[in-house]
């Protein structure tokens, strides 16, 4: 009993030891870089100097359960999936839909959460439905998935003029001053800024249904599985759904 | 990337950005906005620019126009001590802040006033250059002072600041790329959408930046021959 427990211990600390030294000398191994764009509330925004969120909240709790820690950078969206490929970033996450372009360019995992397209607009709006922006000025954020849609639904058709800003709150920025008529963004961060500004609302009609996951170098095939079983154990636990409700009410 | 250069997909990467779903109208149109402001920011610009430098001029070689020169000082001051897209984004949001107006010409009126304040610098060391010899002699002619400085000061004090002026247009056109701040699609807001459909960072980064250097170089010969031309009639 006591030498199994003198073996034991020896071989803990050799391991430690050994983590420890594979630790200094790839330190990068262990830091799991983070790419998104912190103006996407309540997937990531910043709060006191530091980007918080759904988003940051669980690659959090990914990165404890791996034994890793997590570095975020803020960028612009456009930029995120190039980073990612590029690999000056390991992870890109932004509330990212799964899509089949972005596919092209970079694996995903599992999805972690649903979100909606919604149109957002003045409550004095004649817009109703979809079909109403015909005609009209849309705001959107480059490169996002309202983006991507209205230029297929809408620009390519000739039945509308788009206006890509760099960040969300910028589109709500320009429909409140009356630049444009409409912004096309999700779900939740449009429910952030239609509580923070007055005189605006989100249509019922949701545009379209969507899947967030996160983006991985597609040739780092370890990371992609790392993530996903990591993932699945925040799913089965109820972590996952425990940091969702964090920050977004059931309605 | 020079896996990417090498391989037979060059063509297919190139398809993908410019060809498919014509994307290469990103880069056209941007280029045509980039163009207008430009064209319309450097008139702007040097108008103002002329006034300014005018009056400042004035000021200090005969003490008149007091007030006029202490607003132009405040304008300097601010201008310059301000990055310009945050002027851009200050006109954009605030001073135009519930009007809908033509982006265009948001990014003209900011652009415009930015650079007026660079060019004014540029015409009142012109100005202070020419030696005071030359007004008198005006002034002996018979011209009053606005007529000898718009016939014999500016004329001389323009041909000295060519290669300056030069050196500002070049810096404003480059300084347009952050059009893009006020959703307006200029050259370098095509390649971004361009980008953010594709995800590949090289041909369209690299697509922007050969325009870019294309129209600088043009402009730099242009302004060449311009200081050639002018230098002939030294003799």
């Amino acid at each position: 009993m006591n030498i199994a427990k003198k073996i034991l211990i020896t071989v803990l600390a050799a391991f430690t030891l050994l983590s420890v030294a594979s630790c200094s000398s790839s330190e990068d191994a262990n830091t799991l870089v983070m790419a998104t764009n912190a103006y996407f509330p309540p997937y990531e925004y910043y709060e006191n100097d530091k980007v918080v969120g759904i988003d940051p909240d669980i690659m959090e709790a990914i990165c404890a359960d791996l034994g890793m820690t997590l570095k975020i950078e803020d960028m612009e969206f456009d930029s995120i999936i190039t980073a990612v490929q590029s690999g000056k970033a390991d992870i890109g996450v932004a509330g990212m839909t799964v899509t089949e372009d972005r596919l092209l360019s970079v694996s995903f995992t599992d999805p972690y959460t649903t979100a909606k397209q919604v149109i957002i607009v003045t409550e004095d709006s004649p817009i109703a439905t979809p079909d109403d922006l015909a005609g009209k000025t849309i705001g959107v954020q480059t490169g996002t998935t309202g983006d991507i849609v209205i230029t297929g639904d809408y620009e390519d058709e000739g039945l509308a003029t788009v206006e890509r800003y760099n960040k969300g709150n910028e589109a709500v920025l320009a429909l409140t001053q009356g630049k444009i008529d409409a912004v096309v963004i999700d779900n939740e961060p449009a429910k952030v800024f239609v509580e923070t500004n007055e005189g605006l609302k989100i249509l019922e009609t949701e545009y379209i249904t969507e899947e967030y996951a996160i983006a991985v170098n597609k040739e780092n095939t370890e990371l992609l599985e790392k993530l996903n079983a990591s993932l699945a154990k925040l799913k089965e636990s109820g972590k996952l759904d425990e940091i969702i409700g964090n920050y977004i009410k059931a309605e | 990337m020079t896996n990417l250069l090498l391989s037979a997909s060059f063509a297919e990467r190139f398809t993908l950005n410019f060809i498919k779903e014509d994307r290469w109208k990103y880069i056209v149109d941007g280029l045509g906005v980039t163009l207008t402001i430009t064209i319309f920011a450097v008139i702007i610009g040097i108008v103002l620019g002329m006034l300014v430098a005018i009056v400042r001029s004035t000021y200090e070689k005969t003490g008149k126009l007091w007030l006029f020169d202490k607003i132009c000082r405040v304008y300097l001051t601010v201008i310059r001590g301000t990055p310009v897209v945050v002027q851009l984004l200050i006109i954009y949001f605030i001073i135009f802040g519930s009007v809908k107006i033509d982006k265009i010409v948001v990014a003209i009126i900011a652009f415009g006033i930015n650079s007026g304040a660079y060019v004014a610098e540029i015409f009142r060391a012109g100005i202070m250059s020419i030696d005071n010899g030359q007004f008198e002699a005006g002034r002996s002619l018979g011209f009053n002072y606005a007529q000898t400085m718009f016939y014999i000061v500016m004329p001389q004090a323009f041909k000295n600041v060519l290669p300056a002026l030069g050196n500002e247009l070049i810096v404003l056109l480059k300084e347009t790329s952050v059009s893009g701040y006020i959703a307006l699609q200029d050259l370098t807001k095509g390649g971004d959408i361009i980008r953010s459909r594709t995800f590949d960072a090289f041909f369209p980064l690299i697509a922007v930046a050969l325009i870019y250097l294309t129209i600088v170089m043009i402009l730099t010969k242009l302004v060449e021959l311009l200081e050639r031309r002018l230098r002939n009639s030294d003799h």
